[in-house]
């Protein structure tokens, strides 16, 4: 069989071969010189997921803050003429079972369970990069001792840092985000020291140091700008683990109490009635959900946009 | 020939290779060069010569041995004077691809020395002086605002060369500056490096494996074998004349441009491996993959032994 008959058999003819006349002339190729950051916008503006996860996080960040201003109902204030309402005109989000209004309570909660995510998220992270940072950039018996630390450390079980922490503390919001940085701090430190020490044999780090930067320099100019983006992403990535995490202590009595509350507080008091009223789990259950899915979306277009090797 | 720009005596740098053990990445190395001069650094790969140009930089301390800058001992500088020393000295490195910072523009990186070194405080002169640094290095002022990954690796070659010279240095190392171009790039490259070092009068340690580079841009050639240096000579002397065996046979695997020739001349096939650097065997180190060794080499150390001329060899059958 000729090269001819074998492209006709499979249906090509020579036209399929004609090259494509290009689209773009070739004198425009050149883009407008941005900034790192002005660039990171741009990406993260194109990106319908970032723009859909980064609005539902407003939304509901709006509602938090403004919503229980305006309403009409205390969050703390019992009506035990109206328990157990189903949501009506009246109460949009139904009353519990000592008759609070839910919409209010289900707002509060947010401020504490969003301030918990970002608290409990942001400082393990601080923890990490300051003690990482410093055990991976000097190494030597500086970075021996913090990592035995470590290593010890890492081996009592969380639950034990959570319980004697929640008995000394007491159990408010801070303390909460002061419990999940003294459990986190250790990963990223181990994390943050691995990300250094790779760096900082890099050539440009090495590069700067024969031009004579100080040491603070090659760290916050060169090392940090390099590692952070993946912070960013790990920050947004711990977020709902943060939430989660409240929730989890308020479920075993650890966490918020009564009458102050948290999305997670509201689950574990709704999940006891959730055969008869199961809107008092399910709406503070659905926030959780989409709170964490968009932080969870947002953080991911965040990475992509923060990578300078995937710019276009 | 004036006083040496540079001089290495007796450098030693061992790095710790797990317990007790040592490997003598640099041991015991002295040389000298001179004032825009150019030395060629060669050897294979993990034979210290991009441990000696970093300790030189002092991006390494020296576990021995010092190095002297126009007759001062670098170790003996304070904090101070070793910054100001990092202006004189400066460093053109292998990757071009890991050598410039990717979260930087061009310019930023090309600016960095002058910002540390406060040099040109205005802000707008900085610039002129960027745009200078680049239209020198054969780029242009547009590429300023440009990110390091936007360009090919001879372009990013020749920011790391804007770079070093940024801060008007008298000595620099080319740790491999070239190897990671293409051929015809890396004329280009070393053309220009010749043009600068006419125009700036700068001394060079241009470290390389390549043999035929060295012949061209070097005026003295020093040839390392596992941490030690075995031949020491002007570049045409060692060409023409080569005494240490590992040399000849260094030599004898250059391609030559002539087929004929390629095909008469006798290749000499190093046999074997390098052995481990860490805690070598007494003895001469080239010793196991000689062809003319003798018994006296497994057991004593050659010194490097004056030919005449300027020409040093390390080995017991000269």
């Amino acid at each position: 069989m000729t090269e001819t008959t074998k492209g006709a058999a499979a249906g090509l003819t020579n036209e399929d071969f004609q090259p494509v006349l290009s689209e773009k002339s070739a004198d425009v190729i050149v883009r407008p010189s941005v900034s790192y950051w002005a660039d990171v916008l741009r990406r993260l503006k194109s990106d319908k997921v970032a723009m859909i996860s980064f609005g539902v996080i407003f939304v509901i960040a709006l509602f938090a803050i403004f919503a229980p201003m305006f309403s009409p109902y205390d969050y703390e204030t019992t009506n035990l003429k109206a328990t157990n309402l189903a949501p009506c005109a009246e109460h949009w989000f139904g009353t519990d079972q000592l008759g609070r209004d839910l919409w209010a309570r289900v707002w509060v909660g947010a401020r504490v369970s969003l301030f918990i995510g970002l608290g409990g998220a942001i400082a393990p992270q601080l923890a990490g990069i300051l003690i990482g940072g410093v055990s991976g950039y000097f190494g030597g018996w500086v970075d021996m001792v913090i990592m035995r630390i470590i290593d010890i450390g890492v081996c009592i079980p969380e639950l034990v840092y959570i319980t004697l922490m929640m008995l000394f503390m007491g159990s408010g919001p801070m303390a909460i985000i002061l419990t999940i940085g003294m459990v986190g701090w250790m990963g990223s430190a181990r994390f943050i020291r691995g990300r250094v020490m790779q760096f900082k044999n890099r050539e440009f780090v090495l590069a700067a140091k024969t031009q004579g930067a100080s040491p603070l320099r090659q760290i916050f100019r060169y090392i940090l700008p390099n590692i952070l983006g993946q912070q960013v992403v790990s920050i947004t990535a711990a977020i709902p683990g943060a939430i989660f995490m409240e929730a989890y202590l308020s479920f075993i009595g650890l966490g918020i109490k009564s009458p102050m509350t948290s999305w997670g507080q509201l689950s574990q008091v709704g999940a006891s009635f959730y055969r008869v009223h199961p809107y008092q789990l399910f709406i503070p259950g659905a926030l959780i959900s989409v709170t964490i899915l968009a932080f969870y979306l947002f953080g991911n277009c965040l990475r992509d946009a923060l990578d300078p090797h995937l710019r276009d | 020939m004036a006083a040496p720009l540079i001089q290495v005596e007796n450098l030693k740098k061992y790095f710790p290779a797990g317990r007790k053990q040592l490997l003598k990445a640099v041991d015991d190395v002295s040389f000298s060069i001179g004032r825009g001069t150019t030395l060629g650094l060669v050897g294979e790969s993990g034979c210290g010569k991009t441990t000696i140009g970093r300790t030189i930089l002092g991006i390494y301390e020296p576990d021995g041995g010092r190095v002297l800058y126009d007759g001062a001992d670098l170790a003996k500088l304070n904090k101070a004077q070793k910054k100001a020393m990092t202006r004189k000295m400066q460093m053109v490195f292998q990757d071009p691809y890991a050598s410039l910072n990717p979260f930087f523009t061009v310019g930023e990186i090309i600016e960095e020395g002058l910002l540390i070194h406060k040099l040109y405080p205005d802000k707008a002169q900085r610039r002129e002086r960027v745009y200078g640094l680049l239209e020198l290095v054969g780029l242009n002022r547009e590429h300023a605002n440009r990110f390091p990954h936007e360009f090919s690796g001879g372009q990013r070659q020749r920011v790391g060369i804007a770079r070093a010279l940024a801060l008007e240095p008298e000595f620099l190392v080319c740790d491999e500056a070239i190897s990671a171009l293409d051929v015809s790039i890396q004329a280009q490259v070393v053309n220009m490096l010749m043009q600068f070092q006419r125009e700036m009068s700068l001394t060079y340690l241009f470290i390389t494996h390549d043999l035929s580079m060295v012949r061209h841009i070097a005026d003295q050639t020093a040839v390392m074998y596992m941490g030690k240096m075995v031949e020491y000579a002007d570049t045409g002397e060692l060409y023409s004349r080569p005494a240490h065996p590992y040399t000849i046979g260094l030599l004898s695997a250059v391609p030559a441009a002539d087929p004929d020739y390629q095909k008469s001349h006798q290749r000499i096939h190093l046999q074997g491996e390098v052995p481990s650097p860490i805690n070598p065997k007494p003895g001469c180190r080239f010793c196991g993959r000689c062809s003319k060794a003798l018994p006296r080499c497994a057991e004593e150390e050659p010194v490097l032994k004056n030919l005449g001329g300027g020409h040093f060899a390390a080995c017991h059958l000269l």
